[in-house]
């Protein structure tokens, strides 16, 4: 039985009372690594030696007041910047690029003792549903070996899946953090847009961008929200809301908490057998007390077409950094522009240049108005359908995906097929808001999640409601790997 | 919404992307799809709504002009594919 297994709380107790070492600790995740990353592959590079020379001074140094996240191995997606330390986006354009800074939240759980152990693998740039657009390799379900782990996050579920490490970072831009989270039966929370700095997160959409934790509990999420939320002067626009004890609000008790469910993510394209876990779940907050009442979120539907329009536009204003001046993989040419658009042409993977191209579009002169702007302005109608349901709600609950994990090559021939996946998390990141993907059952062997969406700054309730949820349905299915 | 080879061109130029023959071809098929798809929001009156750019309620987020400490020139050039003089170094701009 690894280490692993336990909660970051009750290795805490372990490590304090130096009953396990730091060292052991992180050993026992590099082992568990090395048992499984053959299959699972989860991680683009593993810094071992680092983590474990970072472990062993600790042994001996445990601070009287050390936090929970002391000496507590964890993984970081790779498009965050880490110090010394690849970071690639797996993207072949930066395959050789070694981050000359750490970002905020990386610098800040290295501040509260936690171990990074290695970056892990996502589609491209975040830009994928399934991890299967990363440049390198594919990561696979470790519930399943021929089946995607979701994406983009690929990586950062799978690892925690497989019990590779506590925790992993991600990033969510239209459900990067709560699809894959449902996909591998772990815990995905996508903070409200502000609440975590994106100061060394390479950026996507930097309207919708957002840093989250996967973990496998609820408590272990709040406890890596509470590390890494807060104002930060590096990003403007880091909002200063001030960060509330997350771990203080998992009391179990969610009597009277006014449950929304919208009419229209319960439609036609939910597949059943995700259909009946949900409901099950339903029947689980009512026996806690919990009262639902049927809501429309009538906008909703038109949320991946504006998504794919707003996001694309900002993608292709970001993505133009990477020309080959500064860093990165160059083509040489002859001149400069030859230089830029054939570094470009190979340096990036074929879904990248699709979402360039459909943001240049959108963005162009002539097409700004029926496109960029139709969106934004959409955008404002799918954010009010929020605003009125939470004006007599606490939470909306939902599926996190109409499927669960899919085969690989299921959705690759049609782009659209792949972007209507992420039909239920990319309203909540148009509208800004916090959403939480909890595992809640298994169809045929795969995890289903469920998803619980709530008012801007106020994770806490998530977080209550998802462990009151937690605690009742019990679900310890792991992976047999 | 239909894009045709020549706007794949023209957007590929704008985009700074060399593309092959077969990814012309292919985009010009799947952008006409997903711009197709997008076409059901010409169907929502938004005459009067203010677009959203972004969710939180900050403006013109400014800071005091002072020096900090950041990378230094060679951290900055570390990853040049080229330099010189501690200057990024680019292929000639203009002929001649």
């Amino acid at each position: 039985m690894s280490l692993l297994n336990a909660s970051i709380r009750e290795l805490h107790t372990k490590i304090v009372s130096r009953e396990v070492k730091p060292s052991e600790l992180v050993g026992a995740s590099l082992a568990r690594i090395q048992a499984t990353d053959p299959q699972v592959k989860a991680f683009l590079h593993v810094n071992g030696e680092q983590a474990l020379a970072a472990a062993k001074t600790m042994d001996d140094n445990i601070p009287s007041d050390a936090g929970l996240l002391f000496a507590m191995p964890g993984a970081l997606k790779d498009n965050l910047n880490t110090k010394g330390i690849p970071t690639t986006c797996a993207s072949k354009l930066l395959q050789n690029y070694i981050s000359a800074y750490d970002g905020t939240a990386v610098a800040k759980l290295q501040a509260a003792g936690a171990i990074s152990v290695g970056k892990t693998n996502m589609d491209e740039f975040g830009m994928g549903s399934s991890g299967e657009n990363s440049a390198f390799f594919q990561t696979r379900n470790p519930w399943d070996l021929e089946r995607v782990p979701g994406g983009s996050s690929a990586g950062s579920a799978a690892s925690v899946a497989a019990g590779q490490v506590l925790f992993a970072l991600g990033s969510d831009t239209g459900g990067s953090i709560r699809q894959p989270a449902a996909f591998t039966g772990t815990v995905g929370l996508k903070p409200t847009y502000g609440l975590v700095s994106r100061f060394g997160l390479v950026a996507f959409a930097s309207s919708l961008d957002q840093i989250g934790p996967l973990t496998r509990t609820i408590e272990d999420n709040a406890i890596v929200l509470q590390a890494i939320a807060g104002y930060d002067r590096q990003d403007s626009t880091s909002a200063n809301a001030g960060v509330p004890d997350y771990a203080a609000a998992l009391t179990g008790d969610v009597n009277g908490l006014r449950v929304a469910l919208p009419k229209e993510y319960f439609d036609t394209g939910l597949d059943p057998i995700v259909r009946e876990q949900i409901e099950q779940a339903i029947q689980t907050f009512e026996a806690l007390g919990a009262t639902f009442g049927e809501v429309s979120l009538p906008h909703s539907k038109y949320a991946v077409a504006t998504y794919y329009l707003i996001a694309t536009a900002e993608a292709s204003s970001n993505l133009a950094r990477f020309d080959g001046v500064r860093y990165g993989v160059r083509v040489e040419a002859d001149n400069l522009l030859d230089m830029y658009k054939q570094t470009r042409g190979e340096g990036f993977g074929a879904e990248v240049k699709r979402r360039i191209m459909l943001g240049t579009y959108a963005l162009s002169s002539g097409y700004y108005d029926a496109n960029y702007l139709r969106a934004q302005k959409v955008r404002t109608l799918i954010k009010q359908d929020f605003d009125r349901v939470f004006a007599e709600y606490d939470v909306v609950l939902s599926p996190t995906a109409p499927t669960t994990a899919f085969q690989f090559g299921a959705k690759t021939s049609d782009p659209l097929t792949m972007y209507l996946n992420d039909i239920y998390t990319i309203p909540v990141n148009l509208a800004g808001i916090p959403a939480i993907s909890v595992p809640c059952g298994l169809a045929n062997g795969l995890p289903v999640g469920l998803q619980l969406i709530g008012k801007a700054f106020d994770e806490s309730t998530l977080l209550r409601a998802a462990h009151a949820f937690e605690q009742a349905a019990g679900f310890t299915a792991r992976p047999s790997l | 919404m239909s894009i045709t080879r020549q706007d794949i061109e023209q957007i590929a130029n704008l985009s700074r992307l060399t593309l092959t023959e077969g990814e012309k071809e292919h985009l010009t098929v799947t952008l006409s799809q997903i711009l197709n798809f997008a076409e059901e929001l010409q169907e929502l009156d938004v005459e009067h709504v203010a677009p959203t750019t972004h969710t939180l309620p900050l403006n013109n987020v400014l800071r005091d002009d002072t020096v900090r400490p950041w990378l230094s020139q060679d951290e900055a050039l570390s990853h040049a594919p080229d330099q010189e003089n501690g200057q990024f170094r680019v292929p000639a701009v203009m002929e001649g």
